[in-house]
């Protein structure tokens, strides 16, 4: 019996190990065009305890570790390049404590997004969190560690712009809390402590979250969205300015898309809109409508398509069968909001190239501080060549963020080695000493964010 | 096969493995599909598992014993295909049960899933018993032979043979008797309905079953049929018309809620307790019935009737289906699915945990006991409730 197996075992129970073909072909792969790369082990940890036992156990062994949670970054972020434990963090997927008071939740960090939005529907209905886009056993901890964005971004920025506190176990065991958390029993807040933020947008290379406290804001009895088209990419970025001006919505998103083919080259805002009575929905569709809008409508430049009420879960998985073949993936970029038009034009010509349907889609994060620029390509898994033609169109679109002043979000290797080929080269040396310190024997999710 | 010649080869990889199969319609629990409740690998998800029906027809990796595991621990019970967002989710439990069919032709199937496959072919029931003690349960009921009547009540394997569940189709025998019922059963010359082994993939199987029922019944003049399981009621409704079958067919709570309607069975005695009702995979997602027990649930005077948060279509299945109520690949883990629905029952504050099908009924009273529930929540069929209040139990 192979040994790693055998201590992983010890730790976690045999149901929860595996060497088994099946398991690891499956873990092998990311569902976007990255390669696969199969782990000797696959494993899943229910306690915190029991992932500290694991790391302790692959640090003395050398061994690289990769740590996973919905598996949803579609960049190849948890793919075990050089083999070793890969370590589904799902079934640690307890609810700690919701504060009502304080407005935040303590989550294990297996707690899918579905998971934690639901229970609040049905527990703490005056409250929700940032959920983002992805489908929903996306976890919370997993976005984190990518620096995700959700439907409360406009309001309230990124998502790992609300963390209260972190619980990490450190690439040598060692278990580390973050916040109050760190001299008190309550995880209501990150600061004013130093700062020790090595965690969040590191994508497990320098500790496994086990625990995480995000913040949560106020939900609204009345939940809406409205559509605001125009023809023209050019009015984008000042028509979102002048609907952020107004501090009346929830969230912002400007999309265009090829399919269906009737909308092609049209840019649809979608204004989410929260309101505890009807008289704070008129109020805040006023001044949306008609203050922010009501030029534009009346230059014939746009249209209102209309405001549904009850907010539906956007389901991203669509775009995967655009091609009837089960595969998508994105380059995302934070970018700013003034460059929409040139991301949309340029992002189009390269899907166009490629012969795969368009769609581009820009969240605003913060009062138009930014957006995230999404540029997303659809492929047949079954058809190498649409999965090539998806991936040099996917290292286009890192070329073409980094060329228009943009930060790519989460990037997989390719790009990650463009932003690190850009970065300070004293920025760079402190992430090399950061990770060197932090894991000495380089076992955390070797691969990514190496600094040569 | 090779995977060109796979019948659902332009579908199988069309799965993203987006997860969405794993959760109820509303979004409370990653753990609804009730292989990947039980294991947490994402080889036992639904979209895993469609994965790995791709890698063996392409080659990719061998057919072993835990493959084979993996892909008869689908149990039927189509919460992905309630869940999934793709245009192909209609395929999903075609394509998993053409893979297991493609292992029946070559010889590859679990030890348990031979057992029961090979038992239906010999004796007409997976348990291996005799056929010619397949309508013992009747003994003692008055119950006649079927011989014209208005129904034919067909009872099932389960209900046939099954300890606990012969209780439950005497006791239904005898309501409908006292609603004044024409009906009449097939006995020992009752056969197996195929249900299970078409979601076994024995596909050659089944058509034999399917159409030696269908024979059966035409001879006999059968024109509308009652039946103790969801299963045979599925098979019989959906399956058994492209065979040239068809007849009326009911499960046995649609008929006892239109009887208690028309006031022939007198239900004023009442049931004193707070019940919640579990729904049969194959009565409601398969079938889309929901209200019929639940309306019969209402109608009793003294029943609380509460619900689970994971019911109707998000309902988690009892882990049953598809034939392992007795292949049981799920079991012997506080992870089986029917060990958290009957923690999800009790949560409930329910005392009484009504089932409408005798696979739930033997899978769920087992839960109870291995959850050392027994002084807390009994699992009793709707039949026996109706009964009750009608004092005939």
């Amino acid at each position: 019996m192979d040994p790693l197996y055998q201590s992983l075992a010890k730790i976690v129970g045999e149901g929860h190990v595996s060497t088994q073909t099946e398991e690891l072909y499956i873990y092998s792969f990311d569902l976007g065009t990255t390669e696969p790369y199969r782990p000797d082990c696959v494993v899943a940890p229910r306690t915190m305890e029991e992932v500290q036992e694991i790391v302790r156990l692959a640090n003395r062994d050398e061994i690289p570790i990769v740590p996973l949670g919905g598996g949803l970054s579609l960049a190849g972020l948890a793919v075990p390049f050089r083999g070793g434990i890969l370590l589904d963090l799902k079934r640690m997927d307890t609810i700690i404590e919701v504060n009502e008071k304080a407005r935040y939740a303590l989550v294990e960090c297996g707690v899918s997004q579905g998971q934690l939005t639901s229970y609040l529907e049905r527990h703490h209905p005056t409250l929700m969190h940032s959920e983002p886009g992805a489908p929903p056993q996306a976890t919370v901890a997993g976005n984190l560690a990518i620096h995700g964005q959700g439907d409360l971004a406009q309001p309230y920025g990124f998502n790992s712009d609300m963390v209260n506190g972190l619980e990490v176990v450190l690439p040598t065991g060692q278990v580390c809390q973050f916040g109050s958390c760190s001299i008190s029993a309550g995880w209501f807040t990150q600061h004013p402590l130093p700062d020790l933020g090595l965690f969040l947008g590191w994508a497990g290379t320098t500790g496994i979250i086990t625990k995480v406290s995000i913040r949560l804001y106020p939900r609204k009895k009345i939940l809406g969205a409205g559509m605001f088209v125009v023809e023209d990419e050019e009015l984008v970025p000042e028509i979102i300015y002048e609907i952020t001006h107004t501090e009346m919505a929830q969230d912002v998103v400007s999309f265009s898309q090829a399919i269906p083919p009737f909308s092609s080259g049209l840019h649809h805002i979608t204004i989410n809109l929260s309101a505890d009575s009807e008289e704070e929905l008129e109020f805040k569709q006023k001044m949306i409508w008609d203050d922010a809008l009501g030029e534009y409508i009346r230059r014939g430049d746009g249209g209102l398509l209309g405001f549904a009420r009850h907010l539906q879960r956007p389901q991203v998985s669509k775009t995967s069968d655009w091609r009837k073949g089960g595969g998508f993936e994105y380059v995302g970029a934070i970018m700013p909001v003034e460059r929409y038009p040139e991301c949309y034009r340029r992002g189009r010509e390269i899907s166009e190239r490629h012969d795969i349907p368009y769609t581009v889609l820009g969240r605003v994060i913060g009062m138009s501080h930014a957006m995230m620029f999404s540029w997303t390509y659809a492929f047949n898994r079954a058809d190498p060549e649409t999965i090539r033609q998806a991936r040099e169109a996917l290292h286009e679109s890192d070329d073409l963020a980094l060329e228009l002043g943009g930060a790519i979000w989460k990037p997989g290797l390719y790009g990650q080695k463009l932003v690190m080929e850009r970065m300070d080269p004293n920025t760079l040396d402190l992430m090399k000493k950061v990770k060197q310190l932090l894991d000495p024997n380089g076992i955390m999710n070797p691969g990514n964010w190496e600094v040569a | 096969m090779t995977l060109t010649e796979y019948r659902y080869s332009d579908v199988v990889h069309r799965c993203f493995r987006c997860g969405y199969c794993k959760f109820p319609v509303n979004w409370i629990d990653v753990n609804n599909c009730p292989a990947y409740a039980r294991y947490r690998m994402e080889s036992y998800s639904t979209g895993g598992r469609l994965w790995l029906i791709r890698a063996w027809l392409n080659d990719e990796i061998n057919w072993t014993e835990h493959f084979a595991e993996i892909v008869y621990a689908c149990v039927s019970c189509k919460n992905c295909v309630e869940k999934c967002p793709l245009r192909f989710n209609i395929d999903i439990v075609n394509m998993i049960v053409a893979a297991k069919s493609e292992m029946v032709e070559r010889g590859l199937v679990p030890s348990t899933v031979k057992e029961f496959l090979e038992n239906v072919q010999r004796q007409g029931n997976p348990y291996g018993s005799s056929r010619a003690r397949r309508g013992e349960w009747s003994q003692g009921t008055g119950v006649e032979q079927y011989q014209g009547q208005e129904f034919l009540y067909y009872v099932g394997c389960v209900g046939s043979y099954d300890t606990r569940a012969r209780q439950t189709a005497k006791t239904l025998a005898s309501l409908l008797h006292k609603a004044g019922l024409s009906f009449g059963v097939l006995g020992k010359e009752e056969n197996c309905d195929g249900n299970e082994v078409k979601n076994l993939g024995e596909l050659t199987l089944f058509e034999m079953l399917a159409e030696d029922n269908i024979t059966q019944f035409k001879a006999l003049g059968v024109n509308k049929i009652v039946t103790l399981s969801p299963h045979s009621y599925n098979a019989m409704k959906n399956d058994y018309p492209d065979y040239g079958g068809d007849f009326y067919v009911y499960h046995y709570t649609q008929l006892v809620q239109q009887l208690i309607g028309d006031g022939k069975l007198d239900i004023s005695g009442g049931f004193n307790a707070r019940v919640v009702y579990h729904d049969p995979c194959f009565l409601g997602r398969w079938n889309e019935e929901y209200d019929s027990p639940r309306r019969i649930l209402k109608a009793i005077p003294g029943i609380e009737l509460v619900e689970m948060e994971r019911n109707k279509a998000g309902a988690l299945c009892c882990g049953g289906g598809g034939g392992n109520f007795y292949a049981d690949f799920l079991s012997g883990s506080e992870n089986s699915p029917a060990r958290r629905r009957v923690r999800e029952a009790r949560a409930t504050g329910a005392n009484i945990l009504a089932v409408a099908c005798p696979n739930c009924m033997t899978m769920l009273e087992d839960a109870v006991k291995a959850e050392d529930l027994e002084d807390k929540l009994a699992v009793r069929d709707l039949s026996e409730i109706v009964a009750e209040a009608c004092g005939t139990e």
